[in-house]
């Protein structure tokens, strides 16, 4: 392995690696977002509160077994397989998803399963008092959940939500089962060509480890300018005492 | 007198351990009543189950007339009445104070947003909280929170305020900057109902004093006659404990 070797792949390969890391970016980035709305809707969904035994009780909970059922599976099987029976299994029936479509609806869905515990834990763990004095003021839980919790919920959730686009970076990988090219298929068709496996997969694990950090990077500048400045502008400078 | 809340033959309990045993008192308007009594003598609940945070087991509340637990149509549009403020403050923390102070009155009582920042000012004003309005919560002491607090129930108008233990999370310090505040309230004819353990501060603004032990009102009268000369011998244990 020679760095002139490397030099002469990515000047003959670049454009094929530039495609397919920004196929990587893009099945990454869109299916974490996806996967986000998925977690935040199931995550509400479980902490609805019920009352017992009424009509609409038993809808929700029949519902929400259906929505545990499906995080379950998605958590429980390997994301490669999972590519393979929506991907097949779907084209055995005559529908035949375009495979961009088909990565996003995988890794989306994957994603959907963790991010709803995520979500899930990122509700109660907001102190019961946010709930309690959002209620004592009239909210409902709807507006409980939007004006209060949420908000909060969003922010303490945001470094395992930047961790889950880490993993889904690296993890589009397996997608190359069903020649979504991605990054990695690309690498193997660069690879294919010119039988310098190693340097080729060099270049390829050097482009992945520039994604993931950036991605990283950026998600603690957005997390310290959510947090907002330490210090607060003070409006008119009286002592309270002189108010009272 | 108008009553405002008239409870009767409250009982509330938790699995099977009765809190409230046929509890019966009313708040008149512009009355100033303090609940005391040992921990875990059910004041606190019985303070929640005027507002329905604690669901009563039985018994009723009559709020103006109004047979809140048989004929609400909205426990939302009840609360508004209600003013509550708690022993952990519960600011949301999201929220700066100023939109802390106006939240509730937009999103609930639909007042526009000029309206609802004009009222939150003026309150915020009285409790000498106004040049802190950008803060965010955890940028604020205890004893500035709960003034903000304060303010929060007030701006939303309620016809009763609640204090559920409003100084004791605070530092010996901040709790005379709180009861400052409360005390003008008290003397402007707000009604109030209180939960306090500062003996010194009840005898001084409340009408009335209720005296509970084990989840029932063993005394209730004038401080100078439940402070002075208590009548039971569980209100004079309490006290000689309590004023040593």
């Amino acid at each position: 392995m020679s760095l002139e070797t490397i030099l002469t792949i990515l000047e003959n390969n670049w454009e094929m690696f530039l495609r397919g890391a920004y196929m990587t970016l893009a099945i990454a980035i869109i299916s974490t977002i996806i996967g986000a709305f998925i977690g935040f809707f199931i995550g509400i969904m479980h902490t609805i509160p019920m009352k017992k035994k009424s009509f609409k009780s038993m809808i929700l909970k029949t519902f929400n077994f259906v929505l545990t059922v499906y995080v379950e599976v998605f958590r429980g099987t390997p994301m490669i397989v999972q590519a393979m029976v929506v991907f097949y299994g779907l084209a055995s029936y005559g529908l035949e998803l375009d495979r961009f479509i088909a990565a996003l609806v995988v890794v989306g869905l994957n994603t959907g399963a963790y991010m709803a515990e995520i979500v899930r834990g990122g509700i109660v763990s907001v102190d019961k008092g946010q709930y309690e004095a959002a209620q004592a003021v009239g909210m409902n839980h709807l507006q409980i959940m939007i004006y209060v919790v949420l908000p909060q919920v969003a922010r303490n959730i945001l470094p395992a939500t930047g961790n889950q686009l880490v993993m889904n970076i690296k993890d589009t990988a397996v997608l190359s089962v069903i020649s979504v090219t991605e990054l990695f298929y690309q690498t193997k068709s660069v690879a294919g060509a010119n039988f310098k496996f190693a340097e080729s997969f060099f270049i390829a694990c050097m482009i992945y480890l520039v994604m993931t950090f950036t991605a990283t990077r950026i998600l603690r500048w957005v997390e310290k300018r959510l947090d907002g400045p330490e210090a607060y502008k003070m409006e008119v400078v009286r002592k309270p005492e002189n108010i009272m | 007198m108008e009553k405002i809340i008239d409870i009767q033959h409250l009982n509330k309990s938790f699995g099977n351990n009765e809190v409230l045993k046929d509890v019966n008192f009313s708040v008149n308007k512009g009355e100033v009543v303090c609940l005391i009594g040992s921990s875990g003598s059910g004041k606190s609940t019985l303070l929640r189950c005027v507002n329905l945070l604690e669901t009563p087991s039985g018994g009723e509340i009559i709020y103006k007339g109004e047979n809140i637990l048989k004929d609400l149509k909205s426990v939302e549009a009840y609360r508004t009445h209600l003013g509550m403020v708690f022993q952990q403050f519960n600011l949301f923390n999201n929220l700066d104070v100023l939109t802390n102070c106006t939240v509730g009155q937009v999103k609930v009582l639909k007042r526009s947003k000029e309206e609802a920042k004009e009222k939150a000012l003026k309150y915020l004003e009285i409790v000498g909280m106004s040049a802190y309005k950008n803060a965010k919560p955890r940028q604020l002491s205890g004893g500035q929170k709960q003034r903000v607090a304060i303010a929060r129930a007030l701006a939303m108008d309620p016809d009763v305020m609640l204090f559920d233990e409003p100084t004791s999370a605070l530092d010996p310090e901040m709790v005379g900057e709180v009861l400052k505040v409360m005390r003008m309230l008290a003397d402007q004819g707000n009604t109030m109902l209180i939960v306090t353990h500062e003996m010194e501060f009840a005898k001084e603004v409340s009408d009335r004093i209720v005296f509970m032990d084990k989840g029932v009102i063993v005394e209730e009268g004038h401080p100078s006659e439940v402070l002075v000369n208590p009548k039971h011998d569980r209100t004079k244990e309490f006290l000689k404990r309590t004023l040593a």
